[in-house]
C-alpha cells in the first residue's frame, strides 16, 4: 500500500479524497476505520463552523432589510467576528439549571437537537462522487432523522419546569409534526420523477431541474421547510411577545448555543436539500463533469464547480428565507394548523397523485419522449392545478366574506357608487 | 465488513458518535469556563422558573389542553399512511395501472379522512 503524497494532495483539493482513501485502504479494516473517523470528523465540523458564517450573514442581511447596520464592531467594520464573540460570551456564562427541572431531560435536549442536525449532512451530495454515505434511502433517512428534533424540543419544554417553555414546546411540536405531512408528500414528487430515493439519484435525474417540472410541489416543499425549521412566518417557536422564548426560555450559556447551532444547521441543510431535490443540486450546465490533469494525476475541477453551484443555490434559498423573515408577520397557532390540515395536506396529495398519473401516461403514450417534453407537460398540469386552486380559494373567500358581513357590504356599496359617480 | 448494510451505516454510526462528542464538548467548555457558584450561596429566587418576574405558581409539568393531543394523534395517523406512499413513489412505474389505481383509492380515502377530521371540528382551536 503506497500513497503518493502529491496524489493525496490532488485528491484533497478536488474533494475526492474520501473515495480515494476508502479505495486505498479497502483491504485494511483498521486503517479504513481511521480514515472513516477522519472523514466523519470533517463532516461534523464543517456544518458547525458554517454556523458562524450563516449566523453572521443572517444578522447582517436582516439588519439591512430593517434599515439598520447590524454587527459592526467585532472584527473590523463589518463585524465578521460577531458570532465568535457571541460564542465566547455564551461559553463564559454560568450554566443554571432551574429548580424542579428534570435534569436528564433538560440537559439532553440541546445535545439531541444539535446531533440530529449534524447527522443530516451525511447524505448531502456536494459533487458527483462527493458524499458522506450514498444511501439508497437517503431521503427517508433525512425524514427519519429530522423527526427526532421534535423529541428534543419536547424534552426541553418538559424538562425546564417552566410554563412558557412547556407551552412553547407543545406549540412547536404541533407545528413541526403537522408540517411534516406536506413536506413528505411534496418531496415524494421529485422521488417519483427520479424513481430514486438516493440524493445522488435525485440529482442525476435532473437534466432539467425539477423546479421546472413541478414548481407547485417545490413551493409546497419550500413552505413546509420554512415551518419545519421554525422560520418566519412560522416562527411560533420564539413568539417572544407571548411565550418569552418558547421551549428554550430556561436555557443559559452554551446549552442555549447548542439549540441555536442546531437550528442554523437544520436551516442550512433544508436549503441544501431544496437545491438537491428541485434545483439540480451540484449540477451546473454540465460543468460539474469537467476534468483536467495536474502533475500527472486527473484533477476533477467539476467537483469544485459542483460544490460551488450547490453552495450558491443554497445561498439563494437561504436569502429567500431571510427575506421572508424580514417581510412577513407571524401566524397564529390556529391559523398555522388550519392552513396545514385544510389546505397543504389535501393539496399536496392531489398534486402527488396528478404527477403520478401524468408521468405514467406520458411514458405509455410517448415512450421515447425527451426530458423537455416531459417537463413541459408536467409544468402545464402544475400551473393548471395552481390556477384552479387559486380560483376555488378566491370563490370560497368571497362567499365567506359575503356571509359574514352582508350588512356591511350593503351599506358600503351605495356609498362607493355614489363616490364613483362624482 | 461484507455486509452492505454495515458498510453503508457504519459512517453514519460514527458520525453519530462524533456529533455526540461535539454536542457534549461545547457545554462542557461552558461548564469549565463559566463561573461556578454553589447553589447554597445563591439568592433564593435565582433558580426559580422564569414567570415574567412573578413568583412561580405551582409545577409547570401539568395537564395540557387536549387540542395538542388531537394534533399529535392526527399526525400519527397521517404519518403512518404516508409511509406507505414512500416505497410506492419509487417503484410505481413498474406496478402498472393496477398500482396506480390502488394508490388512487388509498389517497382518496386519505383525503376523505382529512375532510372528515375537518368537518368533525377536530381542527377547531377554541
Amino acid at each position: 500500500m503506497q500513497i503518493d503524497p502529491i496524489e493525496l494532495l490532488v485528491r484533497a483539493l478536488d474533494l475526492t479524497i474520501l473515495a480515494y482513501l476508502r479505495e486505498q485502504f479497502a483491504e485494511q479494516p483498521t486503517a479504513l476505520l481511521i480514515v472513516n473517523i477522519v472523514i466523519v470528523l470533517t463532516l461534523a465540523t464543517v456544518p458547525l463552523l458554517m454556523v458562524f458564517v450563516v449566523g453572521w450573514t443572517e444578522r447582517k442581511v436582516l439588519a439591512r432589510m430593517q434599515d439598520r447596520i447590524g454587527p459592526n464592531r467585532v472584527g473590523g467594520r463589518y463585524g465578521v467576528l460577531q458570532m465568535v464573540a457571541d460564542v465566547v460570551k455564551m461559553m463564559t456564562k454560568e450554566v443554571i439549571i432551574p429548580a424542579g427541572a428534570d435534569r436528564w431531560a433538560y440537559l439532553s435536549a440541546p445535545v439531541l437537537a444539535v446531533m440530529t442536525s449534524v447527522l443530516l449532512f451525511a447524505v448531502l451530495p456536494l459533487a458527483p462522487a462527493v458524499i458522506g454515505v450514498d444511501l439508497n434511502v437517503a431521503v427517508f433517512y433525512v425524514l427519519a432523522i429530522s423527526s427526532v428534533s421534535v423529541v428534543a424540543i419536547l424534552l426541553a419544554g418538559w424538562g425546564s419546569n417552566n410554563k412558557y417553555a412547556l407551552l412553547g414546546a407543545f406549540r412547536s411540536v404541533a407545528q413541526l409534526v403537522s408540517y411534516e405531512v406536506p413536506m413528505i408528500l411534496s418531496i415524494l414528487v421529485p422521488i417519483l420523477l427520479a424513481r430514486s430515493m438516493s440524493t445522488i439519484g435525485l440529482v442525476e435525474a435532473q437534466n432539467i431541474p425539477f423546479i421546472v417540472f413541478v414548481p407547485v410541489a417545490a413551493l409546497i416543499f419550500f413552505v413546509s421547510s420554512l415551518a419545519e425549521t421554525g422560520r418566519s412566518p412560522f416562527d411560533l417557536l420564539e413568539a417572544e411577545s407571548e411565550i418569552v422564548a418558547g421551549f428554550h426560555t430556561e436555557y443559559t450559556g452554551m446549552y442555549f448555543g447548542l439549540f441555536m447551532a442546531g437550528e442554523y444547521i437544520a436551516i442550512m441543510f433544508m436549503c441544501a436539500l431544496f437545491s438537491t431535490a428541485f434545483l439540480g443540486g451540484y449540477r451546473f450546465f454540465g460543468l460539474e463533469e469537467l476534468t483536467t490533469t495536474i502533475m500527472g494525476y486527473p484533477f476533477f475541477v467539476g467537483n469544485l464547480i459542483g460544490a460551488a453551484a450547490l453552495f450558491i443555490k443554497s445561498a439563494i434559498i437561504f436569502f429567500i428565507f431571510m427575506w421572508l423573515r424580514g417581510t412577513l408577520p407571524r401566524f397564529r397557532i390556529d391559523q398555522l394548523l388550519n392552513f396545514n390540515w385544510k389546505f397543504m395536506v389535501p393539496f399536496s396529495l392531489v398534486l402527488l397523485f396528478t404527477v403520478a398519473v401524468l408521468d405514467k401516461l406520458i411514458f405509455v403514450w410517448f415512450p421515447d419522449i425527451t426530458d423537455g417534453g416531459r417537463a413541459l407537460i408536467h409544468l402545464a398540469s402544475n400551473l393548471l392545478i395552481a390556477a384552479a386552486t387559486i380560483e376555488i380559494l378566491r370563490r370560497r373567500i368571497q362567499r365567506q366574506r359575503r356571509a359574514l358581513e352582508p350588512a356591511v357590504v350593503a351599506e358600503a356599496t351605495p356609498d362607493l357608487e355614489h363616490a364613483h359617480a362624482h | 465488513m461484507d455486509n452492505p448494510i454495515i458498510v453503508d451505516y457504519l459512517p453514519i454510526f460514527m458520525l453519530l458518535l462524533v456529533a455526540l462528542f461535539f454536542a457534549l464538548l461545547l457545554p462542557a467548555l461552558s461548564l469549565l469556563l463559566g463561573p461556578k457558584r454553589s447553589p447554597k450561596n445563591a439568592a433564593p429566587h435565582k433558580y426559580i422558573a422564569y414567570e415574567s418576574g412573578m413568583a412561580a405558581i405551582g409545577e409547570a409539568q401539568r395537564r395540557l389542553p387536549v387540542k395538542f393531543y388531537r394534533i399529535a394523534v392526527l399526525f400519527i395517523l397521517f404519518d403512518v399512511d404516508i409511509i406507505l406512499l414512500v416505497p410506492w413513489a419509487v417503484t410505481f412505474r413498474n406496478l402498472g395501472f393496477y398500482g396506480l389505481a390502488v394508490m388512487g383509492v388509498f389517497m382518496f380515502l386519505f383525503i376523505l379522512g382529512d375532510v372528515w377530521v375537518w368537518k368533525k371540528g377536530i381542527l377547531e382551536w377554541e
